[in-house]
């Protein structure tokens, strides 16, 4: 048991790492980028450890550069909204003490998001969460550091393919889950829900908007289960034991299954 | 006047993280809606990753970004190992590109 608990965190180790090593690239020209814009080092290596979203951080420097520092934060938040729905669905990955998830919070990002939840939920769930967000925090900031020093001297991330690696790495995370029939017809009608409103919404809301694909399963389930007055539909009785609930815990595990 | 951006965006952004991270507990969901949260966070993981693959500043990202992702994909499928799926996907874009593939 603990050997192969062992084998499945080295795994994750090493996957993070190849993660870690195309954020600390990017890091670097986010560095680099930040400080030809004007910003200095100190703005630069501030924004990396307290905001740590390099989306919204590339997003803030443009915008500061163009002079309009209100937009830098309305526009960096909005992109940054999507935090929240993640966090509820971690939940108690992070630990059960309240120290662990004020810190663990902060390390949250899309990746550490999906190397956590592409584990089933317990204690290796919340092993892969803390080795993604760590190890990534470290990355993006030692990438950071590193490009501020080197600044024009580093690389075009998009001449190695870096933006190829971050969803595809995202999209191979998210795989095993999708042979749930559910959570497959949920994410794909989102994704393609997102991709046709990015043409037309400020950055941020098309992601959000996949969340409007959840009215599916609520709409099979209130056809199943023949509307909202049928008690079928809200199972809350607080022992948790009936057939309802029971089918509904399998599917948060099925969710969060590995292949492996 | 920077600082205060750094850190409006710095509260801001924790702000969502930590909110969902709490309210997780708080929130007495049913046990049906429960489930849906995980299905909805791959929902977000999704449109994150179609997204980026296919657009770039509202448009078209071109063509050697979504080939790169399509390889990292099959090989994801066929449970290739996810170091290879990755240094894959960044290697196809990167190649095309070097060939002169926007």
């Amino acid at each position: 048991m603990r050997t192969a608990y062992r084998t499945g965190d080295a795994r994750v180790l090493r996957d993070v790492a190849a993660i870690g090593a195309a954020m600390l690239a990017v890091g670097a020209s986010f560095g680099a980028v930040a400080v030809a814009a004007g910003l200095p080092a100190w703005a630069t290596l501030a924004m990396s450890v307290l905001v740590y979203a390099g989306g919204a951080q590339f997003m803030a420097v443009g915008l500061i550069a163009a002079g309009s520092p209100l937009a830098a934060v309305l526009a960096g938040l909005l992109l940054n909204a999507r935090h929240l729905p993640f966090g509820l669905a971690l939940g108690g990955a992070m630990g059960s003490r309240r120290r662990q998830r004020l810190l663990g919070s902060h390390l949250m990002t899309d990746e550490a998001t999906a190397f956590a939840l592409a584990r089933p939920a317990g204690p290796g769930r919340r092993r892969a969460f803390w080795l993604a967000g760590v190890l990534l925090f470290l990355a993006w900031n030692a990438g950071t550091g590193l490009g501020v020093l080197a600044g024009g001297a580093v690389g075009d991330p998009a001449a190695l393919g870096l933006d190829a690696a971050f969803p595809a790495g995202l999209a191979a995370l998210l795989l095993p889950s999708l042979r749930d029939r559910e959570t497959r017809g949920v994410a794909l009608a989102g994704a393609g829900l997102a991709v046709l409103a990015t043409p037309l919404l400020p950055a941020g809301l098309p992601v959000l908007l996949a969340l409007a694909a959840l009215v599916l399963p609520l709409l099979s389930r209130r056809r199943s289960t023949g509307g909202p007055g049928d008690p079928g539909a809200a199972p809350d009785d607080p022992g948790g034991g009936g057939s309802a609930d029971g089918d509904g815990a399998g599917r948060v595990v099925r969710a969060g299954e590995v292949p492996c | 006047m920077l600082i205060a951006v750094i850190l409006a965006l710095a509260a801001g952004t924790y702000g969502f993280r930590v909110a969902g991270v709490l309210l997780r507990d708080r929130l007495d969901l049913p046990e049906w809606s429960r489930h849906l949260l995980p299905v909805g966070a791959a929902a977000l993981l999704a449109a994150l990753a179609a997204t980026a693959t296919l657009t770039e500043a509202g448009g078209f990202a071109g063509y050697a970004r979504p080939a790169g992702v399509l390889v990292g994909l099959l090989l994801a499928w066929r449970r290739a190992p996810f170091v290879l799926i990755v240094v894959a996907a960044a290697g196809t874009t990167a190649l095309l590109r070097l060939l002169g593939v926007a």
